[in-house]
């Protein structure tokens, strides 16, 4: 799982350099071949007529919706992917029926926080990626996303003092490490076993 | 009988996945301010959307149902985490929430005039 011997010589970082024209080339298939599986699922059936009516479609919707390029320098790992799915279903599992029970309880006033984590791959893609999972496991919620220092803001529910505060950063920081383990860069996974120590920094 | 199981196990998810929609209601019904109600809109109701498909996915059993079920599942994962950072964002810029029921605000402390840093 780690230690993988590739060598990723490009640098930590947002930018991922030393990936051209094929670089960008493939996330446009990539992002092509996904539009065509989801417009065969959508007719609910797999055939000529729907492939290709969904490579026009999906061509279509990438030359006049053009997102900005976020580029895939990571690879793909199957069991840190699996942990990492087993991990978020049943933590979102305990966060519903924790926040299902707070719902109904009578007489009861959750108190909350505000808190922000710097995550320690600031790329848009594991800042995008740990937001979503980050709002579905327990007591946190995304508020604000600073781009820039790759900085989450999360409200955390039902707190009971700074304790809860810490333990909600430390899970968004697991979350982020499962993360990167499952598709992250041998160099981002680097990154994080270096910096793994110093755990909660405050901006 | 696979298929009596099935139906069975369906019918569970369908009642679990309906209870857990019922008690993210009762939560944004509930809760004191905006941003503890997103929480309710997001956890619970994600899960019993996922129940209720799993439900519908046990009883119908078809393979062209089950990519649409897959396909709406995925999507649901994706967009309601979306939705409530873009409500809790506007319900905490425009300071509709309750400062007596927060212990910690870091995000003041980072100072309002950066408040729109990035195109997010």
């Amino acid at each position: 799982m780690t230690g993988s011997p590739e060598p990723a010589p490009d640098a930590p970082g947002p930018a991922v350099v030393g990936r051209g024209r094929i670089g960008r080339w493939r996330d446009q298939a990539v992002a092509l071949g996904w539009l065509v599986v989801v417009w065969n699922l959508l007719w609910g059936d797999i055939n000529w007529a729907n492939l290709v009516g969904g490579l026009l479609v999906g061509a279509a919707v990438l030359v006049f919706y053009p997102l900005p390029a976020v580029s895939f320098g990571g690879r793909l790992r199957p069991w840190a992917l699996l942990v990492f799915a087993g991990r978020f279903a049943a933590e979102l599992v305990s966060a519903s029926l924790h926040v299902a029970r707070i719902a109904v309880q009578p007489g009861y006033r959750p108190r909350g926080a505000i808190i922000a984590v710097r995550l320690r791959v600031p790329t848009d893609l594991n800042l995008a990626l740990t937001a979503e999972a980050v709002s579905l496991v327990p007591g946190t919620l995304i508020l604000e996303v600073d781009r820039d220092s790759g900085t989450l803001y999360l409200h955390v529910m039902d707190t009971h003092g700074p304790g809860d505060l810490d333990v909600a950063r430390d899970r968004t920081l697991a979350v982020e490490r499962r993360i990167i383990r499952a598709v992250g860069s041998t160099t981002e996974l680097r990154h994080l076993d270096v910096t793994s120590p110093e755990k909660g920094t405050r901006p | 009988m696979i298929a009596t199981i099935a139906d069975w196990l369906g019918a569970g998810c369908l009642v679990a996945g309906a209870l857990l929609a019922l008690a993210a209601g009762v939560g944004v019904l509930r809760f004191p301010d905006a941003l503890s109600r997103m929480h309710a809109a997001t956890k619970p109701q994600v899960l019993g959307v996922l129940l209720l498909l799993l439900g519908i996915a046990l009883r119908l059993r078809s393979p062209a149902d089950l990519g649409m079920i897959l396909l709406v599942a995925v999507f649901q994962l994706a967009t309601a985490p979306v939705a409530a950072q873009m409500i809790g964002r506007a319900a905490y810029r425009s300071g509709r929430l309750d400062r007596g029921l927060l212990d910690a605000d870091e995000l003041a402390d980072r100072g309002q005039g950066s408040g729109s840093a990035g195109p997010a």
